[in-house]
């Protein structure tokens, strides 16, 4: 059996599953289920500063995007840190800390952009024995209105400056968590390593709104008729989170920068493409929120069988194996060409393929009678639209043409590697070497 | 081509070979195949990952039904079929053999949202059949502990008793009266349900865990004796099943022709050639339970021309599952309620069965004036089986060995499980679940001793 067991910017855990910062992780009764569910560890929901309570909204604060049958796809949120006063929250955290601790236990913060405050509260924190902060320059709604969470992140100065005073003031292991609603993701990242920081995690919530309703006209979630833009997570935001965390793993300024994967994580095959594409672990909050902590039980046992499957003794060995394969799109092979093949005894025939080509593609698929639906080759740019419009899996698949076969669509030759920057159409090309 | 068949259904008397090989074979062929992985995938991913599942607390081995269901939609059927399997280790019968209907998916939530529950049958034999087709067996034995223990009857309670006693470290032996071991899995169950030799299949896995020593043709009360077990073993379990059949107790029920259905579908359940297997023109099944199911629709599926099922009360008493009784009714099969026989007549052998209505008052079942006559050259009674042969010290209660907690019975260091056990409904599935939880109860005795 694999080992599952990680250690991120030392901080250890039985498996690399963590919840992150959100309801989930808001209370010791929360996190201590989660414990005993099988979590490998927490970072607890955003402590700010002491004083007046976090008043949040008393009407919905959540809205969803839901797929057929309603399966959640994703969900969007108004609400803010940790409404429980800081004394509470300090108090089990250094209880559970004591409790259970093989789990790891990171404590999230924001508080404004002033050095007193951050040395007030990290010496408050580093009295729990907790394992770690983790800075939320991420949180897009309500806090950010305040000069907080993303208002810090969308400006790598000003997280550069923050993560100084974090370091300067406490010894704790150090995690910036980033937002996602800017430009590109590395100047963050960039800006947390400089300013000492031992780890990102990324993303945060996506500034969204899920839906309108057609009736009053207000955005969901409506609080009596109005709406603010909320922050998007769940299993569509994936994708933006995976190419953010792989931008970081593979950018020179940040590659050894390690990264906790956020967003989407749903299923044991989520996290193994965050850490394929180098996070050392994972954090999970929709997904815990749709189905409870027990989900964490698949994570690990499907994990373990893929590891096993791999021949892999753990999830070091896992980590960052994709980072390689990222590169840019002047570097991919233009010599590699594929045509679609649609299996005749898999085809139910329902012409899917044939409409999606037909009409917004290359028309490249001949509808024959008795509805056969077949691919031309001398018309088929290898699109992979069929593929993916095709409801039988593996029925329509991609054939790569051999080395010196000739394209009949273009009519050339298939040659070994090249790339645009060599390419004959283009203008700013280095002569080949 | 089709090979021509030596007689026909119409052909008279009790008869072999009225249907053709190819006939036979696909009649018996299995009644629900395996689903490929996107049927399962598709099927998974109905599951709502239910909190606390109503299907769970359904399954009498209280199976982790909506983990191993996730487990496949993400592409792992075989850590699914260890989920399943940790807590019943015949989880591939079971997955063909349990009227879901009345279990699992009845309970389930989508069955109440929308009469179409997660089809969690045939999720389970998915899952399972991967692990097994790959010759895995996913459990390794504890350290030895030198414990001895005797399990009689190696059907499912005795199987599932001896397998997590194994898998404890303790050293089995395991005893049945017949040739094979499987109980009514190899026996009973009907042929359709377990086709392509599954039962011995499942066992010969399930052996792999090592550990247990099986002694088929063994039998309590002819080569061994309940003192000599006890004696020499640790602790003794017993899971003998029911052995004796009810009587009939209606005019002519020694006519030839007139059968024990269990016996009758053990025969088929053996038959090395269906073809070779006799079977009557006008077939009359007498009971209401699975077995009465079983027995008739083989029957049919044999090539009967006609086949009846009586049954005494009303439809909704009968025991079989509604699932199962359209069953019988696709297949062929008449049920015919509210109507006993009064008398079997016949010179020589069965020539027909004289029912009368009955009716249902306070004061019981009462047989009503008016009679009509059934064709029947072969008789089957299904009107249940009853515990024989059992040690006379064991204490009984409601006609079956008296246990208390997870199956101790009066008898110190001799437990008991299965249909032969007092309480639960007499299923393969009830059956798992008492052996399981009596090895567990063995096992926490002899670690405290
Ligand atoms: C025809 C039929 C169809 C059925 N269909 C279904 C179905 O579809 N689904 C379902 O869930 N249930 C079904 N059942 C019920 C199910 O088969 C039983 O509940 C289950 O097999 C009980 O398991 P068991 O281990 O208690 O007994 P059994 O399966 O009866 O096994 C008892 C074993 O003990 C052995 N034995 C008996 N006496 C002795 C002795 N003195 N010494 C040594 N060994 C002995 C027997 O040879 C046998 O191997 C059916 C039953 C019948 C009869
Ligand atoms: C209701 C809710 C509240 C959240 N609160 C916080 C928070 O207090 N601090 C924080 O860093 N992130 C917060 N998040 C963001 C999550 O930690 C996480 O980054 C995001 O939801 C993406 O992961 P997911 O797709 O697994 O949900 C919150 C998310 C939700 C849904
Ligand atoms: S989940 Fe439902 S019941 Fe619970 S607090 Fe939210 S709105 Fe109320």
């Amino acid at each position: 059996m694999a080992n599952l067991a990680t250690s991120f910017i030392g901080i250890k855990s039985p498996n690399p599953f963590w919840l992150a910062s959100a309801p989930p992780t808001d209370k010791e009764y929360n996190v201590v289920r989660a414990y005993k569910a099988g979590w490998g560890g927490v970072v607890w929901k955003t402590l700010g500063l002491d004083g007046p309570p976090i008043v949040n909204v008393n009407g919905p604060r959540y809205g969803a995007v839901w797929g057929a049958d309603r399966r959640l796809l994703a969900m969007n949120n108004i609400e803010l840190i940790t409404d429980r006063p800081l004394e509470v929250n300090l108090r089990e955290i250094k209880q559970v800390k004591r409790d259970w601790p093989d789990r790891a236990l990171v404590v999230s913060l924001m508080v404004p952009c002033d050095e007193e405050s951050w040395q007030t509260i990290l010496k408050r924190v580093e009295e729990t024995d907790c394992d770690g902060v983790e800075l939320n320059f991420g949180c897009p709604h309500g806090m950010s209105e305040r000069g907080m969470g993303s208002a810090v992140g969308q400006v790598p100065e000003y997280i550069e400056m923050v993560t100084r005073w974090v370091k300067k003031h406490s010894r704790m292991p150090c995690i910036v968590k980033l937002t996602p609603n800017i430009a590109d993701i590395r100047r963050p990242a960039e800006a947390a390593l400089r300013g000492g920081a031992d780890a990102v995690s990324l993303i945060n919530t996506v500034s969204s709104i899920t839906s309108v309703d057609l009736d009053s006209f207000s955005p969901e979630p409506s609080i009596g008729g109005k709406g603010a833009h909320g922050g998007l997570c769940g299993p569509a935001v994936k994708p933006i989170a995976l190419n953010m965390v792989a931008e970081i793993a593979r950018n020179p300024e940040t590659r050894d920068l390690p990264v906790s994967g956020i967003g989407g994580v749903t299923t044991w095959r989520d996290a193994a493409e965050f850490m394929a594409l180098g996070a050392g672990n994972v954090q999970v909050c929709t997904a815990a929120m749709t189905y409870g902590f027990r989900i964490v039980q698949e994570m690990i046992s499907g994990l373990s069988q893929y590891l096993d499957d791999k021949g892999m003794s753990g999830v070091d060995q896992l980590i960052g194996r994709a980072v390689p394969n990222v590169t840019d799109w002047q570097y991919l092979n233009l010599n590699y060409v594929t045509k679609a093949q649609i299996d005749q005894d898999a085809c139910i025939k329902c012409g899917r393929c044939y409409a999606a080509c037909e009409d917004t593609s290359h028309q490249a698929i001949a509808m024959k009678p008795g509805r056969v639906f077949e691919v031309i080759d001398a018309e088929c740019v290898a699109c992979n639209l069929c593929v993916n419009v095709c409801p039988v899996e593996n029925c329509i698949t991609m054939k790569e043409l051999p080395l010196g076969a000739t394209d009949p669509r273009t009519g050339a030759v298939v040659g070994p590697y090249a790339n645009w920057t060599t390419h004959l159409n283009n203008p700013m090309a280095k002569a080949a070497e | 081509m089709t090979t021509a068949a030596p007689n026909s259904p119409l052909s008279p008397g009790i008869v072999a070979g009225r249907l053709p090989a190819e006939a036979l074979a696909e009649n018996f062929g299995d009644i629900a195949p395996v689903m490929d992985m996107h049927e399962a995938r598709v099927a998974a991913d109905r599951c709502y990952f239910c909190h606390d599942a109503p299907c769970v607390t359904a399954c009498p081995t209280a199976i982790d039904i909506p983990l191993f269901i996730r487990q496949i939609a993400t592409g792992t059927p075989e850590v699914a079929a260890r989920t399943i399997l940790s807590q019943n280790i015949l989880g591939g019968m079971c997955a063909r053999v349990c009227p879901t209907e009345t279990l699992c998916e009845e309970a389930c939530v989508r069955e109440a949202a929308e009469g179409k529950p997660v089809e969690i049958g045939r999720l389970q034999r998915f899952a399972t059949d991967t692990l097994m087709e790959a010759g895995v067996h996913p459990f390794t034995r504890a350290a030895p502990t030198g414990r001895r223990i005797a399990v009689v009857g190696a059907g499912p309670a005795g199987l599932a008793c001896a397998h997590r006693l194994a898998m404890k470290g303790h050293e089995v032996a395991l005893y049945d009266a017949r040739p094979k071991a499987g109980g009514l899995n190899e026996y009973g169950i009907a042929a359709y349900k377990v086709a392509g030799g599954f039962a011995a299949a499942e066992v010969e896995w399930l052996l792999q865990i090592g550990g247990i020593t099986l002694h088929p043709g063994r039998a309590l009360g002819r080569e061994i004796t309940l003192e000599g077990l006890r004696a020499g073993h640790d602790a003794v379990f017993l899971g003998v099943g029911l052995q004796g059949v009810n009587a009939l107790r209606a005019e002519g029920e020694a006519i030839e022709g007139v059968r024990d259905a269990v016996a009758f579908i053990a025969d088929l359940r053996q038959a090395a050639d269906l073809g070779a297997l006799p079977v009557g023109r006008d077939v009359v099944v007498i009971g209401g339970g699975m077995t009465a199911v079983d027995a008739a629709v083989q029957s049919k599926l044999l090539g009967a021309e006609t086949v009846t099922i009586l049954y005494r009360r009303g439809q909704e008493r009968m025991s079989a599952s509604r699932d199962e009784q359209e069953h019988a009714t696709a297949s062929g099969v008449r049920i015919i309620c509210n109507a006993a026989p009064v008398a079997i007549r016949g010179a020589g052998t069965v020539r027909e069965v004289v029912c009368a209505y009955t009716t249902e008052g306070a004061d019981g079942l009462k047989l009503g004036p008016e009679t009509f006559t059934l064709r029947a050259d072969q008789v089957f009674k299904a009107i249940g089986q009853q515990l024989a042969g059992v040690p006379g010290v064991l204490a009984l209660t409601g006609g079956k060995i008296a246990v208390t907690g997870a199956g101790r019975t009066s008898v110190p260091g001799v437990w008991a499980g299965g249909d032969c056990a007092a309480g639960g409904e007499d299923l393969t599935v009830t059956a798992v679940a008492e052996g399981r939880d009596a090895a567990e109860d063995i096992h926490a005795q002899l670690a405290g001793a």
